[in-house]
């Protein structure tokens, strides 16, 4: 039998309409979209039928989307972008931030810019009193709170810290890579000037994604050498990508009303569960994706019950992929309050529109016997 | 009956080769799991097909797969070197190399560098488009940190003598970086024997997928690069974000394919472009861009004098080439390359660029051959210019009267 995927917040598998959508443009379609004669034309019009396809998702006009190669490209270019058009000062950031919003924040200092973290409670909510202080504090040119959590799955108000942004004249911008697809994501009503979000988190492909932006914000290039993407982002058009990156937007759309309830009722049962064994639930009690249940076994290594839990045939993580090759424990669950012995015991389950309620049982009962297992054998160490 | 229009444009980019694409799909499909997690088999089956992949780019170009970074295209590879370099060393100078010809990925990125108080010489190439060794020797100082020097021009396709230039470059202790988008498949790459710090592929341009690239940086002795995507820490922490798999072993396959077929593949598109060559040279006052021996065998670039451009590109629309690189066709301005050869305007305007492939056949050839030569003798009836010419007015020396 195939693995049980419960990790659809590293990655997702490619929806099979949006792999026929791709494939001509390898094959057929194969034009440079910059290229004047008809090959060129075709690839041209898919970009821009795309282009719309992902505006259309997040509320956005059509000129407001810069492709870029993914979620991290996105948040380099923004935060490196909007810091280089401006005098140095204050760029704000949550503590619990991905870490393609972290360090270019931290590359920052080095032109004299001041790193000031946001505070988080101990569901990993953004406490809006520091923001206020944050930005009373120091002049502040950026503010970039992500809309949902990778690790914890929860959601942040980011309308709220983007009105006080835009309150002391700051830019802001949202990391919106986890909620595209599982919440609705409106740029407009996200009061945001800049926002990132990825192809390959809403079943299209890896290696694609965009930075939406409104366009009265200047921001310098960061790859250089041709007018692509309106001279913002220089570099072949990535057509076969594109057009799935717009599939997949269309598609997810579609999906917005019935998948995160159906994500719900799992994610529900498997809490259920995993309390009844004694788990902790981080996030629990916070506003948070339907998909996600980010939990520790006290006791229990991590990275030992993920590895467990792959040989009975269940894919989850132990803290973000980005970050799953480190031994430290995850700065988000840190920044929760959680103790570091604790924190090391991290487990993240994010359901997906492939998994079934048949397969949440029986991963509680795999679970439940590996939790046993590893138990048994740390009582007989001395 | 050949499909229209013929696809002569291979230098602006190259269809996925079946072959290429067939390797690729699982990885779109089943194997879709994202290469940076640790904890499951579906990472770890996607991680196993990165290093493959790794594996053969190196192979392709003598290198070794740790100096192999992936990155999303030669533009970005393009950016990193030259950006990741000069800040790393802007402790020992700021003054950087390149040459007019190089594509806008290189030019624009050093005239940013510009701007951030970095001083560019930009050497002009011989009329024949290669760079002269004395002069090029001539420029380098002692504050210079990195010259820039494509192997393969993507307008004339001429070949640089980057060993050589190596060579100079290693002496005067300057890092040399290569734009080699235009070369893989086409030019054998050797980097055990080239002295080359860093070198940018495209996959796109060898019949593999868009929107993947790599670059090689050198470990021995070893460059080190500022990073220019800050993330998760992927690829030793000098280009952090998702790797995509199915790019990757799209790129991996494509190169696997051009080290095998390239010798071959060379000899029958060399016959090819000499047939263009042949016909087309049959045409009064066409005049070759760029030399034709050190040149790659896929490129042919033609100016037809007493022609304008824009309507012979119309003319011949049944042919999908190029007039100036697809990168900077959507402005009107005549070809830089082609303007820093010596070409005047007009004869810059009036070039088209011819680039065969894998796939051209000799059919196509022998279409575009007749073609073009209708149409440039319709054109030329039409041409005041051409009359005055074939009296034996010397245009020069003509008033021309303003309108």
């Amino acid at each position: 039998m195939l693995p049980a995927y419960f990790d659809h917040n590293a990655t997702t598998p490619l929806d099979e309409r949006v792999l026929q959508a791709m494939l001509p443009f390898f094959l057929e379609h194969y034009g440079n979209a910059s290229s004047r004669h008809e090959y060129g034309r075709v690839a041209r019009k898919a970009v821009d039928d795309a282009r719309e396809q992902v505006a259309d998702m997040v509320g956005a006009h059509p000129s407001q989307v810069v492709f870029v190669s993914g979620g991290t490209e996105a948040n380099n270019l923004l935060i490196k972008g909007a810091a280089a058009r401006c005098q140095p000062s204050q760029v704000v950031v949550s503590a619990v931030e991905h870490p393609s919003v972290t360090k270019p924040a931290q590359e920052l200092r080095e032109q004299g810019w001041k790193v000031r973290r946001l505070a988080v409670d101990v569901a990993g909510r953004l406490e809006m009193d520091d923001v206020e202080i944050a930005l009373r504090e120091s002049v502040t040119g950026l503010v970039s709170v992500m809309l949902a959590n990778n690790e914890t799955g929860v959601v942040q108000d980011v309308a709220t810290v983007a009105e006080l942004a835009r309150g002391v004249g700051a830019m802001a911008h949202t990391d919106a890579v986890q909620a595209l697809g599982k919440m609705p994501v409106n740029f407009a009503a996200l009061n945001v000037h800049a926002m990132t979000i990825s192809a390959h988190k809403v079943y299209g492909p890896k290696g694609i994604g965009a930075l939406v932006l409104d366009k009265r914000l200047d921001i310098k290039p960061q790859i250089t050498g041709g007018e692509h993407e309106k001279g913002l982002r220089a570099g072949t058009e990535n057509v076969p990508a594109i057009v799935g990156f717009g599939t997949a937007c269309a598609l997810a759309t579609s999906r917005l009303t019935e998948l995160p309830p159906k994500l719900q009722q799992m994610r529900e049962r498997m809490d259920q569960g995993l309390r009844t064994m004694g788990a902790v639930l981080f996030g629990d009690g916070a506003e948070r994706l339907a998909n996600t249940s980010y939990f520790a076994i006290p006791g229990i290594d991590g990275e030992t019950l993920v590895m467990a839990l792959d040989r009975a045939g269940f894919a989850v993580a132990s803290g973000s992929a980005c970050s799953s090759g480190g031994t430290d424990p995850s700065p988000v669950l840190l920044a929760m309050g959680v103790e570091r012995e604790l924190a090391r015991c991290a487990v993240r389950i994010s359901l997906g529109r492939d998994n079934e309620m048949s397969q949440i049982e029986r991963f509680l009962l795999a679970l439940q016997g590996e939790i046993l297992g590893l138990k048994r054998l740390v009582a007989v160490a001395p | 009956m050949i499909k229209q229009p013929i696809y002569l444009d291979y230098s602006a980019t190259t269809p996925v080769d079946p072959r290429v694409a067939e390797k690729m799909i699982p990885y779109l499909t089943e194997k879709f799991g994202n290469p940076a997690s640790r904890s499951h088999e579906f990472g770890w089956e996607a991680e196993r097909a990165v290093e493959e992949a790794r594996e053969q780019v190196a192979a392709l170009v003598g290198a070794d797969p740790k100096e192999i970074i992936w990155t999303s295209g030669a533009t970005e590879s393009n950016n990193l070197a030259i950006k990741g370099a000069a800040h790393f060393y802007k402790g020992k100078g700021k003054h950087l190399v390149t040459v007019m010809t190089e594509h806008k990925a290189v030019i624009d990125t050093m005239r940013h560098l510009e701007s951030e108080g970095y001083e560019v010489t930009y050497l002009m190439p011989e009329t024949n488009g290669l760079v002269d060794m004395e002069k090029f020797k001539a420029v380098l100082r002692p504050d210079t940190i990195l010259a820039s020097v494509m192997l393969v021009n993507n307008e004339i396709g001429v070949i640089q003598d980057i060993a050589a230039l190596g060579e100079v470059c290693r002496a005067k202790g300057v890092l040399f970086h290569v734009d080699a988008a235009q070369a893989t498949g086409k030019v054998t790459i050797d980097m055990a024997k080239l002295k080359v710090d860093l070198m940018s592929f495209s996959a796109h341009k060898t019949y593999g997928p868009k929107g993947i690239g790599a670059l090689y940086v050198q470990r021995k002795p070893r460059v080190r690069l500022e990073a220019q995507m800050h993330g998760g820490g992927h690829e030793r922490g000098l280009r952090s974000g998702t790797l995509a798999t199915h790019q990757i072993v799209g790129m991996g396959e494509a190169f696997r394919i051009a080290r095998e077929e390239m010798a071959t593949e060379n000899e029958r598109i060399r016959y090819l472009r000499d047939r263009l060559y042949k016909g087309l040279s049959q045409i009064e006052e066409a005049h070759v861009n760029g030399d034709m021996e050190q040149r790659v065998p896929h490129n042919l670039n033609i100016s037809f004098n007493f022609v304008e451009g824009e309507s012979l590109i119309m003319a011949i629309r049944e042919l999908a080439v190029s007039s100036g690189s697809a990168c900077t066709s959507a402005s009107l301005e005549p070809s830089y390359v082609l303007r820093a050869l010596g070409r005047s305007d007009e004869l810059a305007h009036s070039s088209i660029r011819f680039t065969i492939g894998r796939f051209t056949t000799e059919e196509e050839i022998d279409f575009a051959i007749d073609l073009v030569k209708a149409k440039i003798g319709r054109l030329r009836e039409m041409s005041p210019l051409w009359d005055m010419f074939k009296e034996g007015v010397d245009l020069s020396t003509v008033q021309w009267a303003a309108h």
